[in-house]
């Protein structure tokens, strides 16, 4: 394997682990505030049309990007409609939004564009072209840093560089601020927030909003920076993925990334089995790589490597005592 | 009170007509969709044909989920459709459980197998690795890397029958071709994963692939777009997709679904069951696609080597070997 090929695997790897990194921090924000989200899927996917859609219709990728996010967002105070203000079950909730906008998205799309469930193609400003970082053509001929400088870190889109800098962000709003702090507390102990006198139910929307909004931005990358336009079903069960990577992390931001950035390396290889081959000398099935990164979800929830404890208050719905 | 009028007259309405058009036939969709843009929407076409010219009507049904398949089958022949036309390998199994229950209605199935076909039932299936064949050798004469690549859906027997014909005609052409060929997944979710195609071509190009053949419903409209983005070609297939990128897209690998449709459908009751029919090249079953949208990508020698191809395989001078034979393709490993 020379070096332009495993260039272009990481390439690979950074594309495909994006969508996940962003639907993994959106789903660490809410379920560190106790409040489970399967979701995310669902959340990814009405968000990927959505903001295909206003993109196709407008001609600005920044509009459909504000689409997306608002659907995403819409759906988020659906589930916190379920499950912080009525109580509901929130796996149930999660679940409905699933279907939902599975449903949603071609339904609408085949009333908006009669392509049968997909958007138009999208073309110039209605997508988000790759973005060449200063510098990159002139480091281009410089022998290793060059290559890596200009083919791995410059040229996607700016939804990958602000999925990058959204790790750093989280930890330093979940660990460094007030706001963080208590986020991580709802999720633990809310009837002690509570007795601190700050609202359980309005740190728990709020932990629901940010999940949205980063559900959002996953959903556009994968409509209109990735992709040229919707496909109904376009999210591929990338949420669940997302979700695999969040317990993998241990609910972590810079373990998420590392998670997702792993799972996304597998996805990588899966489109590479002559690298595979060439490396370890065997043929490997590129099911098996498919598969891995939910055979070592189960090994580290059956408890071989580590210990993966949720949030204490996960999934518990908040009842004052009276 | 008005929109409960509406919903009544409604029921009624449909109640008559369900009960006047006995002998209408029904279409069932795969789970790709009904506008995959591919493999269904040529169905669809097919049937929009039909009612078109006769000025008749169809029952129609999209598949959300594999359990649905029996359920649709048995629905549509309990309210009298007749033929009921499946499109998908993946009824066969269901088809011939069913078939035996309604002796009297007449079942299609495009694409299946199945060992022994019940009295009622005629399947279609077609020549793919002719046309694929066809196109094999365009994509190696239009290579300049000498590498292309083959990028299917699910990984089924049917997408390797594609790919094993896309290997020899290109072998044909040029005996030392190297052929990247990836399937994108072994869950029906493969047929709608467009951005798992992208990555899949991007990593084709990374090999030196400059021509890639999509095989794979609509992850195929991924591939086709990351093909005409890197400025590379594309080989369309079922449909013409010729249109999706011009230019851009060498041809298509027609797969006539809507001609087997219009013609069951036009049959009627008359279907010849109890048989499969085989469409191949010499039927018109399959074929390339030539059109204004890609007339600059195919120049004359290329016309004539195609048709020369075309005449010897219908007149039995050129084998095109078939992947299901012997469960193994000569031209490929996959």
């Amino acid at each position: 394997m020379d070096f332009m090929t495993l260039i272009q695997l990481l390439d690979s790897t950074i594309r495909l682990a994006t969508p996940l990194l962003l639907a993994c921090l959106a789903g660490l924000f809410s379920e560190r505030a106790g409040i489970f989200d399967i979701g995310l899927e669902g959340k990814m996917l009405a968000a990927a049309f959505f903001s295909a859609a206003i993109a196709a219709l407008s001609g600005s990728v920044w509009l459909g990007l504000l689409a997306g996010i608002g659907a995403s967002l819409l759906l988020s105070a659906l589930h916190g409609l379920a499950s912080i203000t009525f109580r509901g079950n929130q796996l149930i909730s999660g679940v409905a939004i699933n279907f939902l906008a599975a449903g949603m998205t071609v339904l609408i799309a085949q009333d908006w564009f009669r392509q049968g469930g997909r958007t138009p193609s999208l073309s110039g400003n209605a997508r988000f072209e790759p973005i060449t970082l200063p510098g990159a053509d002139q480091l281009a001929q410089v022998p290793v840093i060059g290559p890596l400088y200009a083919e791995l870190i410059s040229g996607h889109s700016i939804l990958v560089y602000m999925a990058f800098a959204a790790v750093p962000l989280t930890w330093w709003v979940l660990y460094r601020t007030r706001f963080g702090l208590r986020l991580r507390a709802v999720g633990e102990n809310p009837a002690a927030v509570d007795t601190a006198g700050v609202s359980v139910i309005a740190l728990r929307y709020a932990a629901v909003a940010i999940c949205g909004l980063l559900c959002g931005i996953a959903g556009a990358y994968l409509s209109t920076a990735l992709q040229a336009g919707f496909v109904k079903d376009m999210s591929a069960g990338r949420g669940f993925i997302a979700l695999a990577a969040l317990i993998f992390a241990k609910w972590r931001p810079w373990h998420a990334l590392y998670a997702t950035l792993l799972f996304g390396l597998f996805g990588a290889l899966e489109t590479r089995p002559d690298v595979i081959t060439a490396v370890i000398g065997m043929k490997v099935q590129g099911q098996l790589l498919g598969a891995l990164p939910y055979i070592m979800t189960v090994i580290i929830l059956a408890g071989f490597v580590g210990k993966a404890i949720p949030p204490r208050a996960g999934g518990l719905p908040y009842v004052k005592e009276r | 009170m008005t929109l409960m009028q509406k919903f009544l007259g409604a029921t009624a309405a449909f109640a008559l007509s369900a009960g006047a058009a006995m002998a209408e036939p029904a279409l069932i969709f795969d789970l790709g969709g009904k506008f995959d843009k591919s493999f269904n929407e040529a169905a669809f076409n097919g049937a929009q044909r039909w009612a078109d010219e006769t000025g008749g009507t169809f029952r129609e049904i999209e598949l959300q989920s594999e359990a649905q398949r029996e359920q649709a089958l048995r629905r549509f022949a309990e309210a009298g459709a007749n033929p009921i036309i499946t499109t998908g390998f993946a009824f066969a199994t269901p088809v011939e459980a069913v078939a035996g229950d309604y002796p009297d209605t007449k079942f299609v199935n495009i694409d299946g197998w199945m060992p022994e076909i019940p009295a009622n039932v005629q399947m279609i299936s077609f020549q793919e690795h002719q046309g694929s064949y066809l196109v094999g050798m365009m994509a190696a004469m239009a290579s300049k890397s000498g590498t292309i690549g083959f990028i299917g859906g699910m990984d089924i027997p049917l997408i390797r029958h594609f790919g094993c014909g896309y290997a020899q005609g290109a072998k044909a052409v040029n005996p030392d071709i190297n052929i990247v060929a990836n399937m994108t997944g072994t869950t029906p979710s493969a047929w709608n994963d467009p951005v798992k195609g992208s990555e899949l071509t991007k990593a084709q190009i990374s090999q030196g692939a400059d021509v890639v053949y999509a095989a794979a419903g609509g992850t195929g409209v991924g591939v086709l777009q990351t093909a005409a983005d890197e400025n590379i070609l594309s080989i369309g297939v079922d449909s013409n997709q010729n249109h999706l990128h011009p230019g851009k897209v060498l041809t298509s690998m027609l797969k006539r679904v809507d001609v087997a449709v219009y013609n069951s459908m036009k049959s009627g009751n008359d279907i010849a069951t109890g048989t499969s029919v085989v469409l191949g090249l010499a039927e018109d079953g399959v074929g390339v696609a030539m059109d204004e949208n890609n007339a600059a990508l195919v120049d004359a020698t290329m016309k004539q080597a195609v048709e020369d191809a075309r005449a010897k395989i219908i007149s039995g001078d050129l084998e095109v070997a078939s992947y299901y034979a012997t469960d193994s393709c000569p031209a490929l490993d996959f």
